[in-house]
């Protein structure tokens, strides 16, 4: 895990672990005619940030946990055409920076699926820690972004009657992460 | 380690039977195709047809299988296709799930199958197989192999030997000491 130590606003200090009941991973590809979605749960990571400011986070997801409407669907995407999940159970995100302005927060950081690493920069809110209904300090981050499936070895498609490829390149990712901070 | 060999020809003489002895790897050349029903979900409970259990068997303890198909109308020929069929069910333990397997093929014709093997990894990966990237297509069949079934050709040779390579780096040992 990186160190980063480059914010406008400061984060929060602490050390603030993901709550798996809430928070989900989602992907969003255009199929065909329309947006097909899909989602990773649970998701585990961790947001720690110092006093002097020095912050990490970076969480994964099992690949068998994706989730989508379709029993026979999920088992292909499983398959070594998708995820490859015998081979690459893991798909993780660490941060190399973070930069907050204001609720804005921009992460860079290395995303791996497929076991292939590749750099992805991550766009979204984040929101300041309140208490919860069980005493907990707790903050929200939302983050998206757009990767190229292919670059991690997600090549499959399939030809339209019209000659167009079925299922576009391009992947919108989204991470909705409530974050508790440890006692 | 045991790697099968399934033609998908049902023919006594068949041209794909013959390569498929002629890929130098010691295959265990599988045979039950013909008595293979017609998928039919109805069908598809325990016990299972027993000849579909013993292919299910025998494809879950192969390490990896090389596939030979000819081409029928263009396209992979329908009992072929109808045994990968029930090799990719039950989803989620289907015996070619994550298997390794590389598919070769051979026609009278020019063009040695190559519209058939491109369908039939198309088939095999969407079933959840790990295709390997190699392709053998052996042309005007008649014409390369001798009397004794003995490949003439040293070019498909060598391709017969770079797809076998091909196979056994996809295998689990393999790429756990790779790793």
């Amino acid at each position: 895990m990186n160190t980063i130590s480059v914010t406008r606003t400061a984060l929060p200090t602490g050390t603030w672990n993901i709550d798996p009941v809430h928070s989900q991973v989602g992907f969003a590809v255009e199929y065909m005619i329309g947006t097909f979605r899909g989602s990773f749960s649970p998701v585990e990571g961790t947001l720690a940030v110092t006093e002097d400011g020095a912050t990490k986070l970076a969480g994964s997801a099992d690949a068998t946990s994706v989730k989508v409407q379709d029993e026979n669907l999920g088992m292909h995407l499983l398959s070594p055409e998708f995820f490859d999940a015998e081979r690459a159970p893991k798909i993780a995100f660490s941060a190399t920076d973070i930069v907050r302005d204001g609720d804005h927060i921009v992460v860079n950081g290395e995303l791996t699926i497929k076991g292939i690493t590749q750099p992805v920069t991550l766009a979204g809110t984040i929101a300041d820690p309140i208490e919860d209904a069980y005493g907990n300090d707790r903050i929200g981050l939302s983050l998206e972004t757009v990767v190229d499936r292919t670059k991690f070895g997600l090549n499959w498609n399939l030809p339209l009657p019209n000659g167009k490829p079925a299922l576009a390149n391009d992947v919108k990712l989204t991470a909705d992460l409530y974050l508790v901070k440890e006692a | 380690m045991t790697i099968l060999g399934i033609s998908g020809s049902l023919r006594h003489d068949s041209y794909n039977t013959m390569l498929l002895r002629n890929v130098p790897l010691d295959l265990e050349l599988w045979d039950g195709l013909k008595e293979i029903p017609p998928y039919d979900e109805d069908d598809d409970v325990e016990p299972v047809p027993s000849a579909v259990a013993r292919m299910r068997a025998a494809v879950a303890g192969a390490d990896a299988i090389v596939f030979a198909t000819p081409e029928y109308n263009a396209s992979v020929p329908g009992q072929l296709k109808n045994a990968v069929d029930w090799l990719s069910r039950p989803r989620g333990e289907a015996a070619l799930l994550n298997k390794p397997v590389v598919v070769i093929g051979a026609s009278t014709g020019a063009f040695g199958a190559v519209w058939a093997q491109s369908e039939l990894r198309k088939v095999l990966a969407t079933a959840g197989a790990r295709v390997v990237d190699a392709e053998v297509g052996v042309g005007h069949a008649p014409e390369r192999f001798d009397a004794d079934g003995e490949l003439l050709d040293e070019n498909l040779k060598e391709q017969l030997q770079e797809a076998a390579d091909t196979l056994l780096a996809e295998l689990p040992a393999r790429v756990a000491i790779a790793a």
